[in-house]
């Protein structure tokens, strides 16, 4: 589906909050004008964040018929860019500026069958294609995968609803998620949707290509916003400018460069397009590639990265306080 | 859909009626093409409802509906060309997609972008059409497809074409709701006085709507008498004629037509002595002014003899000439008087009983009744 990329904001009401799982709040909005979401469906907010407006991607979880509220469901990160921390800080009765419902995660309908597989609070955006599955009376199994069970919003309702269709991967209870097994499993023709940590789709994605399923049945959506590394600070250089920046644990590498007055390109900014893509002349370190862009093998080689998600952390696992951070050289077009 | 009937007021539905020209329901299937011209040597382009489709076929023969504008850019899809299995690739930068509308490569990079895919709308081939659904695909269920089984029956033969009408298709509906018309655009072939002089009855449900009009121990127009001289070397006489106009949500009217020899039984149910037709149409909007109107005639006698089918085809195609010709001085008349109200009489009962059923489908999808006016340049 093509998504209308208009900027269309418009106001919508804080009408409810209320925790849903530990760190995750779910926030019932009424936009001024209500249209229905469809399953995969996701607002852009306007987030304050250090004064500045910043847009921030939310699934829509919840939609009534009509579009009258949305509801969304947000994850307080641990090295939030600030947008999860304001999301957390509203309150009822406060009004955020919104966009329609976007789609760039369809549902399509018709497959023989279907797997969904959410990570976390990836079941966002998963919730509402498997009630639509359910209703269809599609044949279909929903994957839900996370560390601890505090952790996981709508397990509840979810297991009461999907019944023997759902199955929960609990990894400090024991439970995690065998991909080889997942993978194995699925029939001929079986569409997979999937949303969640990186390292998780990265997983379904090799397995995925080992056994030679179509690729275009793989469907995933990632806000960029999870690597195989936690995030830490490092430095970035880019020697033809003079500019030297350093990187918070909060903020990603083309925010750092735009706010040192670098003119960057980029559009996604989720780790898609691959226009912010910047040339790396050398590196202390290692980079986390956060992004979908590449292939494994152009990841493998390091010699560029999308700066819109992905980092730098030190060489070593960053357990030695006094590690030295990264340092990026870089080059940008 | 057609259970929101209860749920119109009766204000809005009393005053909606008055709009001239009708948006159109999105949940419905509307006839895309005949099925033979749609193939897989080549992809055309169809504006079905607002959408601007891609249509072509897969080597296994299924009919494939995309929405014919790239992801990438918006190029039109169908100027490019079918590739490798049942896909399509764009003719501007190569992006390829496959039947579900998925890409399945991009120039000068080894991924794909997960968010790159064009529409794939459900699709229905069915009574020689192909059908598309471009509202919620969750509700494209094909046993809501309009029965023309007529069409592809061995016990009926003929053959039909496509008009491009250049006018709303709400025009074209109270057009063929209506019959007494005949009597003066198709004065020379099949129209006649007592068209408009004989009562006719109307009945509905919450998806149909039929209108029944019988005129007994009449002389048949040029057109029935030719008819009935082939099934009936040499006939001569008074004819009992029908005309019963079924239509079907949201834009399919089939018409049984016929006359038998006066007396003989006709309206009790007896056509023995008699020709029958069906006047088979179904129509897609295009635009707010402007459809694609298929129709077939099929005849249910003589069903062996090619000449007859292809007199009747050129016969019809002259009589919907006339039509056209009226449809499209209509929507101009319209377009250029946009605050003249319709006025209704008595014959526009069956017409006013669809414009209903529309309403309330489009209410029930939460969109606007009328279509939108036309731009105040397009206007003369
Ligand atoms: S902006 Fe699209 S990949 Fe970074
Ligand atoms: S517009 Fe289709 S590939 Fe660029
Ligand atoms: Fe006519």
């Amino acid at each position: 589906m093509i998504t209308s990329r208009d900027d269309v904001w418009q106001k919508a009401d804080v009408i409810a909050v209320n925790d849903v799982a530990d760190r995750i709040r779910r926030i019932v909005l009424r936009p001024e004008l209500p249209r229905p979401a469809l399953p995969g469906e996701h607002i852009d907010v306007l987030a304050t964040v250090n004064g500045e407006q910043q847009v921030r991607s939310y699934s829509v979880v919840e939609a009534p018929e009509n579009g009258g509220h949305l509801v969304i469901t947000v994850f307080r990160t641990p090295d939030s860019r600030g947008g999860s921390e304001f999301m957390h800080s509203l309150e009822q009765g406060q009004v955020l500026r919104i966009t329609k419902p976007l789609q760039n995660f369809p549902l399509r309908v018709g497959a023989p069958y279907y797997v969904l597989l959410a990570g976390g609070i990836g079941i966002t955006a998963i919730a509402g294609m498997a009630a639509l599955l359910r209703r269809l009376g599609a044949h279909y199994r929903l994957v839900y995968v996370a560390r601890s069970r505090a952790a996981m919003a709508y397990l509840d309702d979810l297991a009461a609803v999907h019944g023997d269709r759902f199955e929960a991967h609990i990894d400090d209870e024991g439970g995690s998620l065998d991909v080889q097994a997942l993978v194995a499993g699925v029939p001929a023709h079986t569409e997979l949707y999937m949303c969640g940590p990186i390292r998780l789709m990265d997983a379904v994605r090799r397995t995925w290509a080992d056994r030679g399923l179509d690729r275009t049945s793989l469907r995933y959506e990632t806000f960029g916003n999870s690597g195989w590394f936690d995030a830490e600070p490092f430095v970035v250089r880019i020697p033809r400018l003079g500019v030297e920046a350093a990187v918070g644990s909060g903020e990603s590498m083309l925010e750092a460069l735009e706010r040192e007055g670098v003119d960057m390109m980029s559009d996604c900014r989720k780790g898609e397009c691959g226009l912010c893509q910047v040339k790396v002349l050398s590196l202390a370190g290692r980079i986390d590639h956060r992004d979908v862009f590449y292939s494994d093998r152009q990841k493998a080689s390091d010699s560029s990265m999308c700066c819109c998600v992905s980092r730098a952390v030190a060489a070593a696992p960053p357990t030695t306080s006094g590690e030295r951070p990264a340092v990026l050289t870089i080059e940008v077009p | 859909m057609t259970t929101s009937m209860t749920t119109s007021t009766t204000t809005s539905t009393t005053n909606s009626t008055t709009a001239k020209l009708l948006s159109y329901p999105l949940d419905a299937w509307y006839p895309t093409a005949w099925d033979h011209e749609i193939t897989s040597k080549g992809i055309i382009s169809r504006t079905i409802a607002g959408r601007p489709l891609a249509l072509y076929r897969t080597q296994d023969g299924h009919p494939v509906a995309l929405a014919d504008a790239c992801w990438h850019r918006l190029a039109p899809l169908s100027q490019g060309k079918l590739v490798g299995r049942d896909e399509i690739q764009c003719p501007y930068h190569g992006l390829r997609y496959n039947a579900a509308g998925r890409c399945t490569a991009m120039p000068a990079q080894e991924t794909l972008n997960p968010s790159a895919t064009v529409a794939s709308y459900p699709v229905s081939e069915r009574y020689r059409y192909v059908w598309v659904w471009l509202g919620d695909p969750t509700l494209a269920d094909p046993a809501l497809l309009p029965d023309m089984h007529q069409l592809e029956s061995d016990e009926w033969a003929g053959d039909g074409e496509t008009i491009h009408a250049p006018c709303n298709y709400q025009l074209v509906l109270d057009n063929l709701m209506d019959l007494t018309h005949e009597e003066f655009v198709h004065s020379s072939s099949i129209g006649q006085e007592e068209l408009s002089e004989s009562e006719f009855e109307v009945t509905h449900d919450e998806n149909t709507v039929t209108v029944t009009r019988w005129m007994r121990n009449i002389d048949a127009p040029p057109f029935w008498l030719k008819n009935m001289r082939d099934k009936f070397p040499g006939f001569e006489g008074k004819v009992d004629r029908w005309q019963i106009i079924h239509y079907t949500f949201p834009s399919t009217i089939c018409i049984d037509v016929g006359v038998a020899e006066a007396g003989t039984g006709a309206p009790g149910g007896d056509r023995s002595r008699g020709v029958n037709g069906y006047v088979m149409n179904t129509i897609s909007p295009e635009t707010d002014r402007s459809c694609h109107y298929f129709w077939a005639f099929m005849r249910n006698y003589r069903l062996e003899s090619q000449l007859i089918t292809t007199q009747l085809r050129n016969g019809v195609h002259g009589v919907f000439g006339e039509d056209e010709a009226m449809l499209q001085a209509q929507q101009a008349a319209i377009d250029a008087n946009p605050d003249h109200e319709f006025y209704n009489l008595n014959i526009d009962m069956g017409g006013m009983w669809v414009r209903r059923l529309l309403e309330r489908a489009l209410e029930a999808e939460g969109r606007s009744i009328a279509a939108p006016a036309p731009a105040a340049s397009s206007k003369a």
